[in-house]
């Protein structure tokens, strides 16, 4: 048993890695938006959500026009990265920005917003695509150049995989290189420090923030269209899963830290990945790959019994 | 507005309401009337007119309801009165409680008699109001946001569908489902099994901040469905997807004989209906009570200094672990209770009733009446409950019937609107609008508690 099981081994990883960078992708739109304004977003797996069904709409509608995959994935990648990325800015200008003004003394104000948005852009989605095309599962309508597989090392790997993950270690690089080396990153870095000082600085908050929304929101869309290309078929509640456990990779690396968003994303889908494929041989069958969401969720209440500030982050002292 | 004219109009609307409610009981009626009931509210007229006013339209109210006529209009009317009787200020406080509880103990069961819907309609208000107001004691108190109060309510349920159905012979030597008299010792089992549960999930998330706690209970929410779901082999211990059911009702023989000692007569439909709504008054009584010893305690000194400045309140030396512990177990344990009577009330459970859907309603129901506000939360309850399985439905009816009229406004022809354009299927749209509509410009509420409303005067003196 243990040999088949071995054998498995560098499939599961390859795979866990796919599921790894689409977490680290979208978890680095929860720690940026954590960095700066201390609150969590639960209206970004909502922005992942809406980049995949741009990604489905942009297959649907041009694949008989525009026979070159990569062109048409190209195309997708860039509309659903516009697309996510301003939800996400006028999401933050209507719902988040009036709290903020308002200077809302409880902390639960934002978070229950946050909650509200999520819940309104997932209907409203549904109600967009069911008068569009009275469909609630979107199948995307995929090219078989992007299907084709090869086999390197006893892995199956498909194409689209291998974008997957070029276009995946492209975006971490690049958003690496922003948030490090250019103008902007040192704002949204000071923003994220000291909003006031920042302010001090001749840096409009207000703006930094708003283009964190659309960094993050981007990423996030990037993101929603590797994965309705990998996993073929979604639907609008599709968001809610991957940004709760894009969210506890956020957690895993340390809230507010980029690099950790980037390693907890890849640990936690390496985790859920083997958890997924050994549990039901592990346990007789007895408890199958259903549980794996289950997996998540148990990382995430460990990590905050023995090390709530993360894999890479540290203790971070409140502001008061 | 002069006094005299106010009294004049608030009691001429009351008086005109009560003569067409009598004449002619209907939906137009019923808007006339809750239009009445809203002056009262609003014009300033001097406090007997006011209680005269709101116990007239009552007394109509019910003599139409017992008609059978107009319901679901007629009975918002009724939630309205109570409202506007706890709402209008300096009412005596015999006033309150008489007019109260003739609404809810005389005017609600006669309405509910002449129309099954509305008692239904009543059983599930109070259900939401109850577990709205143990939530409240989590969000609206201690300020901990919990996503997952669905969880507590499904681990509830199942612990009495489990054993008071056939389901429980799949593990165990056989002999169930237990007799319906067990019902109430199980409503003792969960508050203790979901408060352990608060425990220990509370346990590694509240001893952090409270955003975590948010992101906790959500996952939590999820794998209490996931296990739901999947916990029909190796041991069939849930029935999976399908769910379970028949449950057993619990045994009323006692309540039978109690009533028709009283001299009320119950047939077989109705003696049930009428239990859960008393039972449901009851616990809401209790919930009440508990709320309110709690927050007048040190305990609820505590968590609302908490809610307030955690770090402030850390400073003054309140253990934080247990304090934030106690309120979350609390919330736990009314959700527990209130999910047996759910599933006694039901005799069926599944999955579906406890997705993060369920929760999210409960917290909206906290959000709109004003967080910590019991009055506000009990109305919040009300109002979504009513909305949600009541107005949401007519209006697609309502849509549906505009289609197939076929008629044109405007240069467009109705019967082309979109099929799927159905309110009652995007309840997320609609409660999301209200979470974010109300975070942005009301936070405190429709009927704010009192720290609340002075801290929002407050901020508007200021600027």
């Amino acid at each position: 048993m243990l040999d088949a099981l071995l054998q498995l081994l560098p499939q599961v990883f390859f795979e866990g890695l796919l599921l790894g960078f689409v977490y680290a992708m979208i978890a680095l739109g929860y720690t940026m938006v954590y960095g700066v304004l201390e609150l969590i977003n639960f209206a970004h797996s909502e922005i992942f959500m809406i980049g995949a069904v741009t990604g489905v709409e942009v297959f649907r509608y041009l694949v008989p026009v525009i026979p070159n995959a990569l062109l048409l994935l190209l195309i997708a990648l860039v509309l659903g990265a516009a697309i996510s990325g301003i939800v996400a800015v006028w999401v933050e200008r209507l719902a988040y920005r009036p709290l903020r003004k308002r200077g809302a003394v409880n902390r639960l104000v934002p978070l229950i917003t946050a909650i509200g948005v999520s819940f309104v852009l997932q209907d409203l989605v549904r109600l967009i695509e069911a008068i569009w095309h009275n469909e609630f599962f979107l199948r995307i309508n995929s090219l078989p150049a992007l299907e084709q597989s090869f086999s390197f090392l006893g892995i199956f790997i498909q194409l689209k995989s291998v974008i997957l993950v070029v276009v995946s270690i492209l975006m971490l690089l690049g958003l690496s290189y922003l948030v490090n080396r250019t103008k902007l990153g040192t704002a949204i870095r000071a923003v994220a420090q000291d909003m006031n000082t920042a302010a001090l600085m001749g840096i409009s908050p207000d703006q930094i923030i708003s283009r964190t929304f659309l960094i993050g929101g981007a990423l996030a869309g990037v993101a929603g269209v590797l994965f309705a290309v990998q996993y073929t078929t979604i639907s609008p509640y599709v968001g809610f899963l991957p940004g709760l456990k894009a969210f506890t990779a956020a957690v895993l690396g340390g809230i507010g830290n980029i690099p950790g968003a980037m390693v907890g994303g890849l640990v936690l889908g390496q985790l859920e990945t083997l958890a997924g494929t050994y549990m039901p041989t592990l346990t007789g069958g007895n408890f199958g790959t259903e549980y794996k969401d289950v997996i998540a969720f148990l990382i995430l209440i460990l990590l905050l019994l023995f090390r709530p500030q993360g894999l890479l982050g540290q203790v971070v002292k409140e502001k008061v | 507005m002069s006094k005299n004219l106010a009294n004049g109009l608030v009691l001429g609307a009351a008086v005109v309401s009560l003569g067409l409610l009598l004449l002619a009981p209907g939906i137009l009626t019923g808007l006339i009337a809750i239009a009445a009931v809203g002056l009262t509210a609003y014009l300033r007229a001097s406090m007997p007119v006011r209680a005269l006013a709101l116990a007239l339209l009552t007394l109509g109210l019910t003599l139409a309801l017992a008609r059978g006529a107009g319901g679901d209009i007629l009975f918002i009317g009724l939630v309205a009165v109570l409202v506007s009787l706890i709402t209008i200020p300096h009412v005596p406080g015999w006033i309150k409680g008489l007019l109260g509880a003739a609404i809810l103990l005389i005017s609600i069961p006669i309405a509910g008699f002449a129309n099954s819907f509305l008692f239904e309609l009543g059983i599930q208000i109070g259900i939401y109001a109850a577990m709205a107001l143990g939530l409240n004691v989590v969000v609206g108190m201690a300020g901990l946001l919990d996503l997952g109060y669905a969880a507590f309510f499904a681990i509830g349920a199942y612990t009495w569908a489990i054993f008071g159905s056939p389901q429980a012979n799949q593990f165990t030597a056989g002999g169930f489902p237990l007799n319906g008299n067990f019902f109430y010792l199980f409503m003792a089992i969960a508050v203790v099994t979901t408060a352990i549960t608060g425990l220990l999930i509370g346990l590694p998330a509240l001893r952090l901040r409270g955003d975590y706690l948010a992101i906790v209970t959500l996952g939590l929410g999820e794998v209490v469905r996931v296990l739901a779901n999947n916990l029909d082999h190796p041991v069939n211990l849930t029935n999976g997807p399908q769910g379970i059911t028949p449950v057993a009702r619990p045994g009323i023989d006692w309540f039978r004989s109690l009533m028709s000692s009283i001299g009320i007569q119950l047939d077989a439909k109705t003696d049930y209906q009428l239990f859960f709504y008393l039972l449901v008054l009851v616990i809401i009584g209790i919930v009440i009570t508990v709320n309110l010893n709690l927050g007048n305690s040190r305990f609820g000194r505590a968590w609302v200094a908490i809610r307030e400045d955690e770090t402030a309140a850390k400073a003054m030396g309140i253990p934080m672990l247990g304090t934030k512990l106690l309120a979350f177990a609390t919330g736990a344990a009314f959700s527990g209770a209130m999910g047996v009577i759910f599933a006694a009330q039901r005799t069926f459970v599944s999955p579906e009733s406890f997705t993060l859907l369920a929760s999210i309603t409960i917290l909206g129901m906290v959000v709109l009446g004003g967080m910590g506000s019991i009055p506000g939360v009990i109305l919040g309850a009300a109002a979504l409950t009513i909305l949600n399985i009541d107005l949401l439905k007519s209006f697609s009816e309502y849509l549906n019937a505009l289609r197939q009229s076929g008629a044109t406004v405007l240069g467009f022809n109705l019967a082309n609107l979109p099929n799927q354009l159905e309110p009652a299927k995007y309840e997320r749209l609609v409660f999301g609008i209200v979470l974010i509509l109300m975070m942005i410009f009301r936070p405190e509420g429709l009927i704010p508690e009192r720290r609340h409303r002075l801290e929002a005067e407050e901020a508007q003196e200021k600027s």
